[in-house]
C-alpha cells in the first residue's frame, strides 16, 4: 500500500479489557507462595495434582481485595464462567461453589484472549471425538450443533447458500451411516434414516426440539460441513488415538479443559453467552472518514488546547469545597439518602408524597419551599415557584422581567418555524421603543440585539436574555428572598408526617395508576397542568 | 492452499484528475470517491501550510496537550478525600429492587425517565421500544421499530412523545397517542440522520429539539419539526457514546464521552468544544453531570468512574476497586450528588460516595451486565436495565 497519513491511534482497539485483567487475577491466584493453596484431588482412581477447592477460592478472593462473601463468590463465578477455572467433577455447569468442589485452572492454551474466536472446524472435530468416544452421548443441543453447526460470524453463514443435500452417499450422511453402525441407538431402524437433517429418524430417538433453536442453522452449514466431514472424523480419530497414549490423568484433565472451552464459547441453549459485546465500534466508516480528516482533527485539537490554555482555572480546594457544601445543603432533600416525608412510593406503594409535590400543587412542602432558596434557577425550575416569585415582581413593578426572559426561552427552546415570528413578537412587546412592557437593558446589549434582529435567529436574543437573567438573580432574587411573602410560604408550608410501610399484607392497596402527561391538556408554555390527584383513572393495560 | 494477501487494483478515471490509473477509496466529507494514489495523497496533504507537515501538527498537538497538563496540575493544591475527611461517613445503605419490569423479548440497551417521575420508556435489541408504567408496571405503549439494537432512546420533557434510534443510524421520535385506532408507528417522525449508528439521544428542554450522538464520530442538534440538522459537533475521534446537557443557568453546554477516551464539553451555540478531558484508559460508555453542574462523572470500560470539575479543569476523583473487573457502562448521581450509581458489565450496581471515594455497597439481581441506569427526576428510585431482559426499580 502506497504512503498515505497515519491511521488515528495507530494501534487496533483493545475491546475486552476485563479479559486480560481477570488474567491477571488468576495468574496470581497461582503464585506458588500468595496464590491459593493447591493440593491433589483424587478422583475416581486418578491423583490430578494441582487442584484448588471451590471454598479456598472465596477465601482468597475475600482476602486479597478485601470485600465480602457474596461478591467474592461473584466475582469467583465470573471467573469460572469466563473459562478461566473449570470444574473437575460435574464439568457441564460453570458454576462456582463455595464448598469442597474441586477446580483447576485453565491452561492459558484456551483462554479465551489467546483462542478467539473459536474456529468451525475444531468445534467438529471436538464434537466428533466426543460423539465417537462416548457412543452417541451428546447432549441435545451438541446433537444440533454435530449435524448443523451455529455461524461463528454473520458473514461465514451469509457466505454458504441454502441447498438442500444430495443423496444418501453424500458424505453427511455416510457419516449418519456410520453412526448408525457403529453406535446402537435406542429405538432406531435402518428404515429411519432419512437424508434431510430433519427427517433423520432422529426427531424420533433423540428429541431434537431444539432444531427450531436459532442456533441450528441446517442447509447452510451442513453443506459446509458436508466436503469436510471426512477431515472432521480423520482429525477426531487421530486425536483420540494420540490422547490414548497419555496417561489417565492427563487424558482427563485434558478433556475438562478442552470441555470447558467449548463450554464458554459454544454455550448451551439458555446459558447467557459472555462472549457477547453489542455491536462493534470503532468501524471502518469511522476510521476512514478520519483518515481524510486528519489535517483538520489535529488543527482542531491544536485550537481546542490552545484555548484551554488560555482559560482561567480555579483552584482545587474551592472546587472541592463546592461540593461539600452543595451536598451537604441538598443531602435532607434527597430521597434515596435522607428518606422522603410521608414516605418512598416505591418503598410503601404509597404515592402521597408524589400528590404533595405535584408540580403546581396548592400548598407546597416545606423542603421545597426552602429548595428555592438555594439557587434562583432552581426557584424558576419549579413551577409553583417562578408563580409566586412573579408575584412578588408585579409587587416591584418589575414582572416584565420574567416574561421576557419565558418568552426567549421558548425562542430558543421552540421549532425553527417559530423563530421569525417569535422574534417580532418579543421585540413588539419588550423591546420596540414605547413598547407595552419595555424591558430595561443597557444601551449596548439594546444596541447589539437591535441589530442582530435584522436576521432573526434562535440566538438572537441571548445577551439581552442574560443580561435581565443577571438583573434579577442579583436584584430582584435577594429581595424576594427576604419579603414578607417568601416568608409566609415558609411559614405555611406543609410537613408531612411520616407513614410508615404497612406491615400487613392483606391490608394492601392496589396501586393507583395516574393518567399519563399525553393524554392531558397542555398550556401554552407546552407545560402540561398537573389533574386533580384523582386515582383509579385510566388503568393501563397489561 | 497457500497464504497470500492480494491487494486488488480497480484501474480507472480519477474522480480528481481524471487520468487512468489504479484507484483507491477515499471519503471527502463523508462521500465516496475513487482517487489516484497521487491525488490521493495531495489530498491527505491539503490545508497544509510551509513548513508543516502531519507529523509536526501531530507533535505540536501533543505538545499542547502536555502543557495543558502542566498548567492545569498547577492549581491543583489538595485531592477531594482530603477534603472530604471532614464530612460524616454514610451509613449503611438498604436499598432493594421495588418493582421488576419484564416483558422485553431481548436485551434492554436503554431507558429514560418521564417528567412525572414514574414512566420510563425503554427499548431493546430486538427493536421493542416500550412505555410502561413503572409504578403499577403495567405496559402503556410498544412500537417496534425497523432495526435491532436500540440503543438509545429518550422521552420528551412534555410526555406526550419519545425519541429511539440505533443500528439505523436515525433518530425517531413518535408521539405518543392513546387512541386506539392509531398506530403509532404511523406518526412516526425521522429526525436525526447520520451516517453510522445512533448511540445516544437527549431532547433539550423542550420537545422542539434533540441532540443526539453517534457512531460515526459525530453529535448533532435537529429541529424535531423540520428534521433540520441546527449545529454538528465534530472534534471526537472515534464513535460517541453517551452525552448529557448541562443543567446550568444559560443551559448550553453538554458533554460527550466516547471510543476515543476523551470527554468533551460543547458549546451548543457555536458548535465549539469547550473543554476536553483524556484521562480513561478506555472507552467511556457513560456521562453524567453532577447536579450544580460544576462537575461531571464518566464510567468507562476500564472498570473506573471518574470525576471532573469544569470550573478546575482537570480530573477530581476515580471510583475504582481492585475486584471491580469489568467496565462500568452507566452512572448516575442522586438528587444530592452525595451517591454514584454506576452499573456494570458484571452484573452489579455500585453505589459509590462521591465525596469520600469509596464504594458504599454492591447491589446484586440482575444476570447479565446491566446496560442502563437512570435516577428518578425526583431522585426518589433508580432504574436499571439488563441484558437479562429485565428492568428493576431500586430504591
Amino acid at each position: 500500500m502506497a504512503a498515505g497519513p497515519a491511521p488515528l491511534g495507530g494501534h487496533p482497539r483493545a475491546q475486552r479489557p476485563h479479559l486480560s485483567k481477570m488474567e491477571r487475577v488468576v495468574v496470581s491466584m497461582q503464585d506458588p507462595d500468595q496464590g491459593v493453596k493447591m493440593r491433589s484431588q483424587r478422583l475416581l482412581v486418578t491423583v490430578i495434582p494441582h487442584a484448588v477447592t471451590g471454598n479456598d477460592v472465596v477465601e482468597w478472593l475475600i482476602q486479597k481485595y478485601c470485600i465480602a462473601e457474596d461478591e467474592a463468590l461473584h466475582l469467583g463465578t465470573l471467573l469460572v464462567q469466563h473459562g478461566y477455572l473449570y470444574p473437575l467433577r460435574d464439568p457441564r455447569r460453570l458454576l462456582l461453589r463455595p464448598d469442597e468442589t474441586p477446580y483447576r485452572f485453565q491452561t492459558p492454551y484456551f483462554w479465551m484472549s489467546t483462542l478467539w474466536p473459536a474456529a468451525e472446524l475444531d468445534y467438529a472435530i471436538y464434537l466428533a471425538k466426543k460423539n465417537i468416544r462416548k457412543q452417541g452421548a451428546l447432549v441435545d443441543h451438541e446433537k444440533v450443533g454435530y449435524h448443523h453447526p451455529s455461524p461463528a460470524t454473520p458473514a461465514e453463514s451469509s457466505q454458504r447458500n441454502p441447498s438442500p443435500t444430495s443423496g444418501a452417499h453424500s458424505p453427511g450422511s455416510r457419516l449418519i451411516q456410520m453412526h448408525k453402525h457403529t453406535h446402537p441407538i435406542e429405538g432406531v431402524s435402518e428404515g429411519r434414516w432419512g437424508v434431510h437433517p430433519p427427517e433423520l429418524g432422529v426427531g424420533k430417538s433423540f428429541p431434537l426440539e431444539t432444531l427450531n433453536h436459532p442456533q441450528a442453522h441446517y442447509d447452510q452449514l451442513h453443506r459446509k460441513i458436508n466436503h469436510t466431514w471426512d477431515l472432521v472424523v480423520m482429525q477426531a480419530r487421530e486425536q483420540l488415538r494420540a490422547a490414548k497414549q497419555r496417561r489417565k490423568g492427563d487424558r482427563l484433565v485434558i478433556a475438562c479443559q478442552e470441555q470447558t472451552y467449548w463450554l464458554v464459547n459454544r454455550p448451551p441453549p439458555g446459558v447467557p453467552s459472555v462472549l457477547e459485546q453489542g455491536p462493534e465500534r470503532g468501524s471502518c466508516t469511522a476510521r476512514q472518514v478520519q483518515m481524510t480528516k486528519t489535517v483538520d482533527f489535529y488543527k482542531r485539537e491544536i485550537e481546542c488546547c490552545r484555548k484551554a490554555l488560555g482559560r482561567t482555572r480555579v483552584k482545587s480546594s474551592v472546587c472541592l469545597e463546592a461540593y461539600l457544601k452543595f451536598s451537604s445543603q441538598r443531602g435532607p432533600h434527597d430521597p434515596l439518602l435522607s428518606g422522603c416525608l410521608p414516605s418512598n412510593p416505591w418503598v410503601t406503594d404509597n404515592d402521597t408524597y408524589w400528590a404533595m409535590n405535584a408540580p403546581s400543587v396548592a400548598v407546597p412542602t416545606k423542603l421545597r419551599v426552602e429548595q428555592w432558596a438555594f439557587s434562583f434557577r432552581e426557584l424558576l425550575e419549579d413551577p409553583v415557584g417562578r408563580a409566586h416569585f412573579m408575584d412578588f415582581l408585579q409587587t416591584e413593578f418589575s414582572a416584565e422581567n420574567l416574561s421576557f426572559w419565558e418568552a426567549c426561552e421558548e425562542l430558543r427552546h421552540g421549532g425553527q418555524a417559530q423563530v421569525p415570528a417569535l422574534v417580532d413578537a418579543v421585540y413588539q412587546q419588550f423591546l420596540a421603543p414605547g413598547a407595552a412592557r419595555w424591558v430595561n437593558i443597557d444601551s449596548r446589549t439594546m444596541e447589539r440585539t437591535l441589530e442582530g434582529l435584522g436576521r432573526p435567529h434562535r440566538h438572537v436574543l441571548d445577551d439581552a436574555q442574560l443580561h435581565i437573567y443577571m438583573l434579577m438573580k442579583k436584584d430582584s432574587y435577594p429581595r424576594f428572598l427576604k419579603s414578607d411573602l417568601y416568608k409566609d410560604l415558609l411559614a405555611e408550608a406543609v410537613v408531612p408526617l411520616e407513614m410508615k410501610r404497612r406491615v400487613f399484607p392483606f391490608m394492601w392497596k392496589p396501586r393507583h395508576s395516574s393518567p399519563s402527561l399525553a393524554l392531558l391538556p397542555t398550556s401554552t408554555s407546552g407545560e402540561p397542568e398537573a389533574a386533580a390527584g384523582s386515582p383509579g383513572d385510566g388503568d393501563g393495560e397489561t | 492452499m497457500c497464504d497470500q494477501t492480494f491487494l486488488v487494483n480497480v484501474f480507472g478515471s480519477c474522480d480528481n484528475c481524471f487520468k487512468q490509473r489504479a484507484l483507491r477509496t477515499v471519503f471527502k466529507k463523508s462521500q465516496q470517491l475513487s482517487y489516484c494514489s497521487i491525488c490521493a495523497e495531495i489530498m491527505a496533504a491539503d490545508g497544509l501550510h510551509e513548513n508543516e507537515t502531519l507529523a509536526s501538527l501531530k507533535s505540536e498537538a501533543e505538545s499542547l496537550k502536555g502543557k495543558l497538563e502542566e498548567e492545569r496540575a498547577k492549581l491543583h493544591d489538595v485531592e477531594l478525600h482530603q477534603v472530604a475527611e471532614r464530612v460524616e461517613a454514610l451509613g449503611q445503605f438498604v436499598m432493594k429492587t421495588r418493582r421488576t419490569l419484564k416483558g422485553h423479548g431481548n436485551k434492554v440497551l436503554c431507558m429514560d425517565w418521564c417528567k412525572d417521575k414514574r414512566r420510563i420508556v425503554s427499548s431493546s435489541q430486538d427493536g421493542k421500544v416500550i412505555v410502561w408504567d413503572s409504578f403499577t408496571t403495567n405496559k402503556e405503549h410498544a412500537v417496534t421499530m425497523p432495526c435491532t439494537w436500540v440503543m438509545a432512546c429518550a422521552y420528551a420533557p412534555s410526555g406526550c412523545a419519545i425519541a429511539c434510534g440505533g443500528l439505523d443510524n436515525k433518530c425517531s421520535v413518535y408521539p405518543l397517542t392513546f387512541d386506539k385506532n392509531e398506530n403509532m408507528a404511523a406518526k412516526k417522525k425521522s429526525v436525526a440522520m447520520h451516517t453510522n449508528y445512533l448511540s445516544a439521544c437527549s431532547f433539550t428542554n423542550s420537545d422542539m429539539q434533540i441532540l443526539t450522538a453517534s457512531g460515526d464520530g459525530t453529535c448533532a442538534l435537529w429541529d424535531v419539526e423540520s428534521g433540520q440538522l441546527l449545529q454538528s459537533f465534530h472534534g471526537h475521534g472515534a464513535d460517541v457514546l453517551c452525552l448529557d446537557l448541562a443543567p446550568s443557568e444559560t443551559g448550553n453546554t453538554f458533554v460527550s464521552g466516547g471510543c476515543d477516551k476523551k470527554a468533551m464539553v460543547w458549546d451548543m451555540r457555536s458548535g465549539q468544544c469547550v473543554q476536553a478531558f483524556e484521562t480513561h484508559e478506555s472507552d467511556i460508555n457513560s456521562v453524567r453531570y453532577y447536579p450544580s453542574g460544576d462537575a461531571f462523572a464518566s464510567g468507562s470500560d476500564d472498570a473506573t468512574c471518574r470525576l471532573y470539575d469544569l470550573r478546575a479543569d482537570r480530573e477530581v476523583a476515580i471510583y475504582s476497586k481492585e475486584s471491580i473487573i469489568f467496565g462500568a457502562s452507566s452512572v448516575d448521581f442522586s438528587l444530592s450528588g452525595r451517591l454514584l450509581f454506576a452499573g456494570y458489565n458484571d452484573y452489579t450496581i455500585n453505589v459509590w460516595d462521591v465525596l469520600k471515594g469509596s464504594r458504599v455497597s454492591i447491589l446484586f439481581g440482575h444476570e447479565n451486565r446491566v446496560s442502563t441506569l437512570r435516577v428518578s427526576p425526583d431522585g426518589t428510585a433508580f432504574c436499571s436495565g439488563s441484558w437479562d431482559h429485565t428492568l428493576r426499580v431500586w430504591a
